[in-house]
């Protein structure tokens, strides 16, 4: 019975659970607009590599390479932008 | 009758009305002639539903060559408006609308499909394959971008054209000053067939990656299959910038967002920044294959290989690299520091190196080669100098320092039309020339395609390298008149004479297809220009299935070994071949989207809604449709191979 208990995507589920309520005290806690976005942007991105690995099911087929690849090339593109507009807009403006 | 008041145009004209009656007249033509000719079920069977790389190949060089006689026909406005000072031709709303269109249309929707339809019928000849790795997403491609470029044209006919430049800068772009639909056009016209693109993007790495003929190694690939590779590297990393951009812009217009407003804590500047983010890896896009292509034709014609081939390879991808990194410098002036502005200086000035490594290459290629001056070895040596002297001026405009003096000026033109017109533009007339016996079983002529080419190399000097002065002058772009004492005026006449003289160029062009069509010899064979790679190794026509046998690749050149050294190219038995089934879904559903986009323009919400579930629903039907594709028997192919002549060997 142990090895049809799907305890990883159990697991992932109380996680991402716990993921939401964090995002959602943003709402209720009286939270300056750094610290409330910081959380969001930072409980947003864990949630999605979440569902990718335990409901997605990527790293579980021969080409994990190219998925979890692809994965890595999108990060370093988002943070190319996001750093350079930071970069013009923020910190040499 | 309220209802259709916003169809109207804002700034008419007799020309826009002309405009009209000429495009009813012609829907009405083409309608009459497809009935009277009994076509439509030849048009729907062999072209609407196909998926077929090569027919969605010759379908996006057709699209592109129309464009470019739209776009070419605002250029001639521009020039004849600005030929003499303060002249009254065109007043500014019409000249804003045409400046826009102008960039809109000859980027999007003609260098674009001009070079995805050489990729199309080029990539998947060159490494051996029957068809790109999802035929029938080719096939949606194409028609999101036919349809997003419909949309884009009917524009000024309906609603008004947009007229806040290409590149539709916010706050102008924004509802404030700019009230009409034109800019609606732009961003849901664009964000169609940006999809489309975007999908190309994904099928082309995919084929190239996947697809390869055995033994056709990364390191053997053609150099135009590697600038593809890289080129669609580029868009799958930099459209969705765009399709956020153009989402955030779209908000802004209808939804009355504050993306990019000047109040509200909207910030105007970062349209600029995410388009350039998009807007810079998109020139490279353009020019990546248009480089494999003259890579192969100064192979050919040089009758030598390529020089240089691992240095092409990785000055490509240096390049990829480096023109993510570079966008701020399209608005040094914007008002940050000195820290950015150098680090996006340094990073175009290095872009210089390896495209200096890759006209080094073709000039080793060239050196002690066996030079036949065909027509595309001409466009080749033509781009060579012409390219280069747009190279420079570029790194000149990449200093920020000094960019606040050229920044929107004549100069700035002068400087990207130098490396689009001999770079992308004679590239794809190059490979037109090159590929046309290929894809149409005869030869345009030699003669008049000379003629083409001088008219367009010498209209091309004419017509941009007096910018270059005006420009540091400073005459700004973008300005619809200028006074005579301002002595821009003779320089400018000038422009406008090149640019007629390269109107007399494509003109040419439209009378060597005729002149050909008539005249030309059909019995060429399949390799008339003595080439050296896979593509010129099956028949002319090209059969559906491409190659009735998969070739066997040892080397980067395997026809020419085939030829020269006994390499046996197709050593398999014959072997009955799958292929993908037709479908009119991509068809259907692009012309959905297109109501889909129209209704966007206009805010007509129920039409919009109802065309939302139209597309859910061609998808749904695509999920739950059984689809194994067909065979072709042995008997079939063989019968096939001897009509053309007989099965290679």
């Amino acid at each position: 019975m142990k090895e049809l208990f799907p305890a990883k995507q159990v697991m992932g589920f109380v996680f991402s659970l716990i993921l939401t309520a964090i995002a959602l005290l943003v709402y209720f806690l009286d939270l300056s607009f750094t610290a409330g976005l910081t959380i969001l942007v930072v409980t947003a991105f864990i949630q999605a590599l979440l569902q990718l690995v335990v409901f997605m099911h990527a790293g579980e087929t021969k080409d994990k390479w190219a998925i979890y690849g692809n994965v890595y090339f999108m990060i370093l593109i988002a943070m190319i932008t996001i750093f350079g507009t930071l970069f013009l807009f923020v910190w040499d403006m | 009758m309220e209802f259709f008041e916003r169809f109207a145009i804002p700034h008419p004209s007799p020309a826009i009305y002309a405009s009209m009656v000429v495009i009813a007249l012609t829907v009405v033509a083409i309608i009459a002639g497809l009935t009277y000719f009994k076509k439509w079920g030849y048009l729907w069977r062999e072209w609407l539903t196909t998926v077929d790389h090569k027919r969605l190949g010759l379908m996006y060089i057709i699209s592109a060559i129309l464009m470019l006689f739209r776009g070419g026909v605002d250029a001639i406005m521009m020039r004849a408006q600005l030929a003499t000072p303060d002249s009254k031709l065109l007043d500014a709303q019409h000249y804003n609308e045409i400046f826009t269109t102008h960039g809109v249309v000859m980027i999007m929707f003609m260098a674009m499909p001009f070079i995805f339809g050489f990729m199309n019928y080029i990539v998947p000849l060159q490494i051996g394959a029957r068809d790109v790795a999802f035929p029938r997403l080719n096939a949606i491609s194409f028609w999101l971008f036919f349809m997003g470029a419909m949309l884009f044209n009917i524009s000024f006919v309906i609603g008004g054209s947009p007229d806040a430049g290409w590149t539709s800068y916010f706050p102008l772009a924004g509802t404030d000053f700019s009230e009409s639909v034109g800019t609606n056009y732009y961003m849901i016209a664009l964000q169609i067939s940006g999809l489309g693109s975007l999908m190309t993007g994904i099928n082309m790495i995919t084929t190239i990656l996947k697809m390869r003929a055995p033994g056709m190694t990364l390191m053997k690939m053609p150099m135009f299959t590697w600038s593809t590779l890289v080129a669609n590297l580029i868009i799958v990393t930099v459209f969705p910038v765009l399709t956020v951009a153009l989402a955030m812009g779209t908000m802004d217009r209808l939804f009355a967002t504050n993306f990019f407003t000047s109040s509200n804590g909207g910030m105007d500047m970062l349209w600029a920044n995410l388009f350039w983010v998009w807007g810079h890896p998109e020139v490279y896009i353009l020019i990546l294959p248009a480089f494999g292509i003259y890579s192969e034709i100064i192979s050919t014609f040089s009758s030598k290989n390529l020089y240089g081939y691992t240095s092409m390879v990785a000055s490509m991808v240096i390049i990829s690299v480096l023109s993510c990194l570079v966008w701020a410098h399209h608005f040094f002036t914007m008002g940050q520091g000195a820290a950015s502005n150098s680090f996006f200086s340094i990073t175009t000035m290095a872009i210089a190196v390896p495209t200096g490594v890759k006209i080094f290459n073709w000039l080793f290629t060239m050196w002690k080669g066996k030079i036949r001056f065909t027509v595309p070895m001409l466009y080749s040596i033509g781009f060579i100098p012409l390219f280069t002297i747009g190279g420079v001026t570029g790194v000149m405009l990449a200093m920020s320092a000094a960019d606040y003096q050229y920044h929107n000026t004549m100069f700035l033109v002068a400087h990207f039309h130098n490396t689009i017109i001999p770079g992308v533009v004679f590239a794809m007339l190059a490979g037109l020339t090159y590929y046309w016996p290929k894809m149409f079983g005869f030869m345009l002529n030699e003669r008049i395609g000379k003629w083409t080419f001088w008219a367009l190399s010498i209209g091309f000097v004419l017509a941009f390298f007096p910018m270059y002065i005006t420009g540091l002058d400073g005459q700004a772009r973008r300005m619809y008149t200028y006074s005579e004492s301002t002595g821009f005026g003779p320089l400018n006449m000038l422009s406008f004479i090149g640019a007629g003289i390269m109107a007399i160029g494509f003109v040419l062009i439209v009378y060597n297809i005729y002149y050909s069509i008539r005249y030309a010899p059909r019995n060429i064979g399949s390799d008339p220009w003595d080439a050296r790679t896979l593509e010129w190794a099956t028949h002319t026509p090209v059969p559906e299935y491409n190659f009735a046998i998969t070739p066997a690749v040892n080397s980067i050149e395997p026809f020419w070994d085939a030829k020269k050294k006994k390499h046996v190219l197709f050593p398999e038995p014959l072997k009955k071949i799958h292929m993908p089934n037709n479908s009119g879904m991509p068809f259907i559903l692009s012309a959905i989207f297109f109501v889909w986009g129209f209704s966007f323009v206009f805010a007509i919400w129920p039409l919009l809604i109802i065309s939302t579930l139209g597309i859910f629903a061609c998808l749904a039907c695509r999920s739950f449709e059984n689809d194994h594709g067909h065979y072709i028997s042995l008997e079939e192919i063989e019968e096939t191979e001897e009509k053309l002549g007989g099965a290679k060997k």
